[in-house]
C-alpha cells in the first residue's frame, strides 16, 4: 500500500515537470488565484526563487521555498535564468559563457545612471522620477472597468 | 514646445549623436563581432585602459553570442528611465493631475491585458503639453502621449488604442532592438571581465559610454526617424488584441487614425515624420477587421469628456 501510494505521488510531481524560476520584477505579487483580480497573498522580491509547480494560460503557480503556501504569479514577472544577487568573480566568468544566470545589479544600473547624470547634467530626471511614483491599485482598476461597463475577456485578465 | 526646451532638446540630441551629425560614442569593441565569434579568433579588446584578448575569456567555457534579448529587466529599466527623460526634453509634461490620473488607470487595465503586464518598473503614463501628434514607449514601460494625440481621440475606446498602441512596444521591446548590437557585446563583455567588483574608473567610463550609445540609438529611432513600418503594424496589431480582451470596439483605433489623417501638418516632426501614413495603417488593419461604429455607453463618454474634455 505504502509503495503504491509512493508511485501514485510520484506519478502525479512528474505530470507537470517542475521548474525552478526566478522574480525578475522589482516586486512580484503573488495571488490565490490565476488572475489579477486574485487576493494578494504576499509580495517578493527581485531575483527571489520561487518552484513552479504548474501552468494556467500566463500564470504560473508557485511554491515559494520558506512559505507554506502555495499561489500564483503572471508568468511575465519570471524567469528561467537564475538571478544572482552578489555576483562574484565565477559568477561572471559563469554569465559570459552560460544563458542560465542574470548577475544583478551588472552592466547598465544606478552607478552608470549617476555617472551619466554627471555628464549630462541638463538632462532633467525630475518627471521620470515622479511619473514613477504614480501608483494604482488594483481596486481602482476594477473601479474602473465596471464604471466603464467594460467586460475582459480572457488574455493575462 | 517650448523655444528654450527645443534648442534644450537640439543641445542635447547632437551631444548623444542624433541624426548622425555628430559621431556616435566611441565603441571599444572593434567591428561588429559577436562575443562568440571574437573568442574564436582572441580579438583584442579594450577596456579600462588594458588590452585583453577575448580568447582567455573562452578558455574554460565557451562564450555564448549577447542579443537585446539578453539585456536584463532590470537594465532595461534603466535604459528606459534615460530614454524618457530625454523624451521629456523634447516636450515637456502637462501637468494635470486628473487626466493624468486617468491615463495611468486606463492604461494600467490595458497592460494587465497585454502579453507583459509585468515589467522590473511597471508601467506608468505620463501626458506632454505640445500640440504635436506624439506619443513614445520608453523600454520597460514609461509611456509618453501628446495633448496633440489625444486631441485625435473623440472617445475612450481611442484613447485606449493609443496606449495599448504604445504598449505593444513594450511588450515586443522593440526600443531595445534599436540598439547597435556591437554595444551589446561592449556590455556583456565588460561585464564578463569586471563583474566581479564595483565599477570603478575607467570601466565604469566605458559602460557609461555603450550606455549612451544606446540612448542615442533607441531615442533617434523613436524621436527622430522612427521605428519600421512592420514594427508600427505590430504595435497596431498588438493594439486590437488588447482592446478586444478589455472589452473595448477595437475600431476606436481606426477612428482616432481618421482624425489623425486629417490633422497630421506635412513637414511636421512628429506622427507624419516617423510612423506610416494613417491610410497605410488603417488599410493594414483593416485586412482582419470589419469596421463597426464606436458606440461607448454614457458613462464612459461622461468619464473620458470630465478627464479629457479640456485637454
Amino acid at each position: 500500500m505504502v509503495t503504491l501510494l509512493a508511485v501514485f505521488c510520484s506519478l502525479t510531481a512528474f505530470a507537470f515537470e517542475q521548474k525552478l524560476m526566478s522574480v525578475q520584477v522589482k516586486h512580484g505579487t503573488v495571488r490565490s488565484t490565476p488572475s489579477f483580480l486574485g487576493k494578494v497573498i504576499t509580495r517578493l522580491n527581485y531575483g527571489d526563487q520561487v518552484v513552479v509547480k504548474a501552468q494556467k494560460d500566463s500564470w504560473s503557480q508557485i511554491d515559494m521555498p520558506g512559505v507554506y503556501a502555495m499561489g500564483w504569479m503572471h508568468t511575465s514577472a519570471l524567469s528561467s535564468k537564475r538571478i544572482v544577487l552578489k555576483p562574484g568573480a565565477s559568477d561572471a566568468e559563469q554569465a559570459a559563457s552560460s544563458d542560465e544566470l542574470t548577475l544583478a545589479g551588472r552592466g547598465f544600473n544606478q552607478q552608470v545612471e549617476d555617472d551619466f547624470k554627471s555628464k549630462n547634467p541638463e538632462i532633467d530626471f525630475t518627471w521620470v522620477d515622479r511619473m514613477e511614483k504614480i501608483a494604482v491599485t488594483q481596486d481602482q482598476i476594477q473601479n474602473f472597468i465596471m464604471e466603464g461597463a467594460l467586460s475582459p475577456k480572457g488574455g493575462s485578465q | 514646445m517650448k523655444i528654450s526646451s527645443r534648442r534644450n532638446f537640439i543641445k542635447v540630441a547632437a551631444k548623444l549623436g542624433f541624426w548622425g551629425l555628430a559621431a556616435g560614442p566611441a565603441l571599444i569593441v572593434k567591428g561588429c563581432k559577436t562575443l562568440d565569434e571574437m573568442s574564436e579568433s582572441g580579438t583584442t579588446i579594450g577596456i579600462g585602459g588594458f588590452n585583453i584578448n577575448t580568447a582567455s575569456i573562452a578558455k574554460s567555457a565557451k562564450a555564448v553570442s549577447k542579443s537585446f534579448e539578453d539585456i536584463t529587466p532590470e537594465q532595461e529599466y534603466y535604459i528606459g528611465r534615460t530614454v524618457g527623460a530625454l523624451v521629456l526634453e523634447k516636450y515637456k509634461p502637462y501637468e494635470n493631475r486628473m487626466a493624468n490620473l486617468y491615463i495611468n488607470v486606463l492604461g494600467k487595465t490595458l497592460a494587465q491585458a497585454s502579453e507583459m503586464p509585468e515589467t522590473y518598473g511597471g508601467y506608468h503614463f505620463l501626458i506632454q503639453d505640445s500640440d504635436e501628434i506624439n506619443a513614445f514607449a520608453a523600454p520597460g514601460g514609461l509611456i509618453f502621449v501628446t495633448r496633440g494625440i489625444l486631441r485625435c481621440c473623440q472617445h475612450e475606446d481611442a484613447v485606449a488604442s493609443v496606449l495599448a498602441h504604445e504598449i505593444g512596444h513594450v511588450q515586443y521591446k522593440h526600443g531595445l532592438q534599436a540598439i547597435n548590437k556591437s554595444r551589446v557585446t561592449t556590455a556583456v563583455t565588460t561585464l564578463a571581465i569586471e563583474g566581479a567588483k564595483t565599477f570603478g574608473g575607467d570601466d565604469l567610463a566605458t559602460l557609461t559610454r555603450t550606455f549612451e550609445g544606446s540612448i542615442s540609438d533607441i531615442s533617434s529611432t523613436l524621436i527622430v526617424n522612427g521605428y519600421s513600418r512592420s514594427f508600427e503594424y505590430q504595435a497596431d496589431l498588438a493594439s486590437v488584441t488588447i482592446l478586444k480582451r478589455v472589452g473595448y470596439n477595437p475600431n476606436g483605433l481606426v477612428d482616432m487614425l481618421n482624425i489623425m489623417n486629417i490633422r497630421l501638418q506635412p513637414g511636421g516632426s512628429d506622427f507624419v515624420k516617423t510612423h506610416p501614413a494613417p491610410s497605410s495603417r488603417i488599410a493594414e488593419i483593416q485586412k482582419n477587421l470589419v469596421y463597426s461604429k464606436v458606440e461607448p455607453p454614457s458613462v464612459r463618454q461622461a468619464r473620458f469628456k470630465r478627464a479629457l474634455g479640456r485637454v
